[in-house]
């Protein structure tokens, strides 16, 4: 039986080194003396102190903050409402509607973000306003919406019918339903959903490239422009610290969850033992 | 007494329709964004497509694509490359993962996710370090004496000039590595989750009808897994085809794909909005075209997002 | 769950809020300005900020054909541009360029006066001088061996080690002096040879860069490539072995000059800008820290070059006489240019 196994657990573990190889070089060489991204020549921390004193690095993570957080806040608000007034159509206005809501998910992103730039551009010339955060809000809100929806909805059809009812013969109005009983039981999927929308925000590069204008730079903009002049180590010293803050995040949330998880089996085990 | 009951059913009717609107309005607000900010853009697209730069009508952009059609290939050949290989390399490794018990199941699809939380920009460029002709792989393998070795190997022949690395970057390999690198979580979480869900106790009663092991990965582990695949060729395709960060940082503009020729006429080097718009909309219909055929097959995108 | 999401979400945005401390606001406006890439020394944008209370809002672009499509596709609002030559005269002809007031800019009077009324701003109307330079080849001779001719580029023997520029211009007119021709040519038939020459090149070229040469040529990834004698200072600073020369069938001699975009908001930023720049000490640390000659007549004297510096800062006149200047081409030509480089990149 495990001899079988053996050979796919070598592979994972070659696929994982495969992963995680060129991040732990990046990370070594973030600590490197020298501006070689090949040969090591020292330890230092200096590109780390270069890189706090670096403004524009330190405003552009500023930008992709504030727009990340913002536009997954909206789009969960937004997104929750949308999915629920979807859940109330009928079929025939529904399926259309999901389709093109689905279409920034499956569009690739240059698409979404030239045609985003075409309109704003147009739009500008015509009403006078120019590509800025404004812009990029507007973007990244227009493509975190889907991913909420699309983790919403499936929780809405696991919803019991009956509840409805129930609360409304128990005399709550369509609102006072909505607040009271049905967002409480699909807020999993409305948090799974900004997380996602989060997830994506931060990582844009190019719908944020072709919607940000002048004025603002998200992180990964400025590290585009990074890589095409003279790299610096700050790049690595970036890399190091969003895997570090990413790894603490997930070790944190998944040591909650098997705690939550333990606790419930002493709860189960408890019941059993009582009975 | 009928009369009331059909006044009565009537106003039930048009208090239904109108709690239906109260219901349904929680979307208006959406349906009025996505015609914006979804609809509008596409149709901009179209239209710039279609127009000059002058303004007047033309199918001029589209013309000159006979030239693109390398360029066009090349993206398309190499996603379907990359694509296949995170398939090669995905599938058995979401298999040995949904076999592990739960908790180590959970750490490792933690670990899956982990890059794919680190910018994509910066996984790409961790790839320059290690390919390069400076760089790590080469002066590793240099190191180890393998060109030494492949060199006094062609030590009587006069025509041969001495190698001091492998040509590994600015290739088209490096930049399937690229797309594979950056893609193929993807597709192993979808598969991942969709073989987790199998119904264990069907594996078992194919094992009680006489099934091996083989056998049972074959008619039923993989048919039921196929949705998961497909939903993992969506999430790697469509990125695949149209990047273009990939390209440049892997290829130093030697390598074209569609997604640097479209970046060229919009922010690039050769103004040209209408040829990039031209470009953009074929780019869509393949895509559109390449989806229903997968949707045909599986759930598609809406299960890929929630893997 | 929720506590957890909340706690996350809390701890993110402090650290979003926390850092965006440090940065003092400036009170006096802002100057939004675009310039090529790794052209300027920071320190300058620094001080000019101490001085004058006004923010700058640095961005940089990575080709004169790229700055162009920029603008030109909109939604953008820069003050202060700092393009070529060639692509001036263009920007004038299609009114995306507003005239100056010089009464704000005395510092132009420091100008050498060879500079002024040149051919892309005959009435000195749209621009003021910022720096100016040679194209020439940079090339490790342990690698390559001793060159002085354009041919290195294209030879086989050098395959693998050769870059090229990543903009049509300069890319397109390096084949055209090879082959004898003038860097301006609109002869179709001239340029169709020159994009044959790029084509065949491609098979042996490592790749098409701009300021990514930097660390290729320093690091030894690549062993020769043309680019800007300025830049090729600062590569001797890191890799003493590299060699510049302008070979023999002749280059390109170029001004980057300061203008301010039609659209600008912050004119008087701007001028302030343009002037800070052309004052002499300023200019004169920006010369030494770039490498690019000063257009200001008074650095010369300043700076204490060595050989070698003042060899390439400053060339001397027969080397000048083989260097031709870019021209703006007619829109028909510079359709044909767009579309003979995207199909040679496809």
């Amino acid at each position: 039986m495990t001899k079988k196994y053996t050979g796919g657990k070598i592979f994972t573990a070659l696929t994982y080194v495969f992963l995680y190889a060129p991040i732990i070089v990046l990370i070594v060489f973030s600590f490197n003396s020298t501006k070689s991204r090949t040969i090591w020549s020292g330890f230092t921390l200096n590109w780390y102190k270069e890189l706090f004193s670096d403004r524009l690095i330190m405003s552009s993570l500023q930008t992709t903050l504030l727009v990340s957080v913002v536009a997954s806040l909206v789009a969960a608000v937004i997104g929750t409402f949308a999915a629920i007034g979807f859940y109330n159509m009928k079929k025939n206005w529904r399926g259309p509607l999901l389709t093109v809501n689905n279409i920034p998910v499956i569009n690739a992103d240059i698409i979404t973000g030239v045609s985003l730039s075409l309109l704003f551009v147009s739009a500008g010339a015509l009403m006078g306003f120019e590509l800025g955060f404004g812009t990029l809000l507007i973007a990244h809100i227009s493509f975190d919406i889907p991913y909420v929806i699309l983790s919403v909805m499936p929780k809405l059809y696991q919803l019991d019918r009956n509840l409805f009812e129930a609360s409304q013969d128990l005399g709550c109005t369509w609102f006072q339903t909505v607040y009271k009983v049905i967002i409480p039981e699909i807020m999993p999927g409305i948090i799974n959903g900004l997380l996602i929308a989060f997830t994506m925000s931060v990582d844009d590069f190019v719908i944020s490239y072709f919607t940000a204008g002048s004025s603002v730079q998200t992180l990964s903009m400025t590290i585009y422009a990074m890589t095409r002049r003279r790299i610096s180590p700050k790049i690595n010293a970036i890399s190091t610290l969003l895997f570090a803050v990413v790894l603490i995040l997930l070790v944190i949330v998944n040591v909650r969850e098997s705690r939550q998880h333990k606790a419930e089996l002493k709860k189960e085990k408890m019941l059993k033992g009582a009975n | 007494m009928s009369k009331n009951k059909v006044f009565s059913g009537a106003l039930r009717a048009v208090g239904g329709f109108f709690d239906r609107f109260r219901k349904q309005s929680f979307a208006y607000p959406y349906v009025l964004w996505m015609a914006l900010f979804v609809v509008v853009p596409i149709i901009l697209i179209a239209v710039y497509a279609f127009t000059s730069a002058q303004g007047h009508f033309t199918l001029g952009n589209f013309s000159g694509m006979i030239d693109y059609v390398p360029v066009f290939v090349r993206s398309l050949w190499l996603a379907f490359l990359a694509t296949v290989i995170c398939i090669i390399i995905g599938y058995p490794v979401a298999l040995a993962i949904s076999r592990m018990n739960p908790r180590t199941q959970r750490v490792l699809i933690m670990l899956i996710m982990l890059p794919m939380w680190i910018n994509f920009l910066l996984r790409t460029y961790a790839w320059m370090s290690l390919l390069e002709n400076t760089g790590l792989i080469n002066r590793l393998l240099g190191a180890v004496g393998v060109f030494d070795l492949i060199n006094s190997l062609h030590a009587g022949d006069a025509a041969y000039t001495p190698i001091t690395h492998f040509q590994l970057i600015n290739t088209n390999g490096a930049v399937i590595l690229g797309m594979v690198y950056n893609y193929l979580p993807f597709m192993i979480l979808p598969i991942q989750s969709v073989i987790v869900k199998i119904d264990p106790f069907v594996i078992e009663a194919a094992e009680d009808l006489g099934a091996n092991s083989r056998t049972v990965f074959r008619k039923v582990i993989l048919p039921l897994s196929l949705s998961g695949v497909v939903s993992g060729i969506t999430m790697v395709f469509v990125p695949a085809v149209s990047t273009f960060v990939i390209s440049k940082l892997l290829s130093n503009g030697t390598v074209m794909l569609l997604g640097d020729l479209i970046e060229m006429q919009f922010a690039g080097a050769a103004y040209n909005p209408h040829l990039g718009s031209a470009i953009s909309l074929i780019m869509m219909v393949i895509v559109v075209i390449c989806m229903s055929l997968m949707n045909r097959f599986g759930e598609g995108e809406e299960q890929a997002v929630m893997m | 769950m929720k506590k957890s999401i909340i706690v996350i979400i809390s701890a993110v945005l402090l650290l979003g809020l926390f850092s965006g401390c440090g940065g003092s606001t400036a009170s006096k406006g802002v100057v939004n300005v675009y310039n090529w890439g790794e052209y300027i020394d920071t320190d300058l944008l620094t001080q000019f900020e101490d001085e004058t209370g006004i923010s700058v809002n640095y961005k940089t672009f990575e080709s004169n054909e790229q700055m162009y499509s920029v603008l030109k596709q909109g939604g953008v609002s820069y003050d202060v541009v700092i393009p070529s030559d060639y692509m001036i005269s263009r920007m004038i002809d299609e009114d995306m360029l507003q005239p100056l007031d010089f009464a704000n800019i005395p510092n132009y009077s420091l100008i050498d006066g060879g500079l002024k009324n040149a051919a892309y701003d005959p009435d000195n109307v749209y621009s003021v001088p910022y720096m100016w330079s040679t194209v020439g080849l940079i090339y490790d001779p342990t690698v390559v061996g001793e060159v002085d001719s354009w041919g290195a580029l294209f030879d086989s023997k050098n395959s693998g080690n050769i870059l090229m520029f990543d903009n049509s211009r300069d890319a397109m007119g390096i084949a055209l002096k090879y082959l004898g021709y003038s860097l301006n040519t609109t002869d179709k038939s001239e340029l169709e040879k020159a994009y044959e020459l790029l084509k065949q090149q491609k098979g042996i070229l490592q790749g098409y860069v701009m300021d990514q040469i930097f660390d290729k040529l320093e690091s030894g990834e690549a062993a020769i490539g043309p680019y800007y004698a300025g830049d090729f200072l600062t590569m001797h600073e890191n890799n003493p072995n590299l060699k510049f020369c302008i070979p023999t069938e002749g280059s390109n001699v170029f001004v980057d000059a300061m203008c301010i975009l039609k659209n600008a908001q912050n004119k008087e930023n701007a001028e302030a800008f343009i002037n800070f720049m052309t004052a002499t000490k300023n200019s004169a640390a920006n010369s030494e820290f770039i490498g690019y000659t000063s257009p200001n007549k008074e650095v010369k004297d300043l700076l204490d070059l060595d050989e070698l510096t003042e060899s390439v800062m400053y060339p001397d006149q027969a080397l000048l006489s083989k260097c031709e200047s870019f021209i703006n081409l007619p829109q028909e030509t510079l359709d044909y240019y767009d579309e003979l480089w995207i199909k040679l990149k496809s």
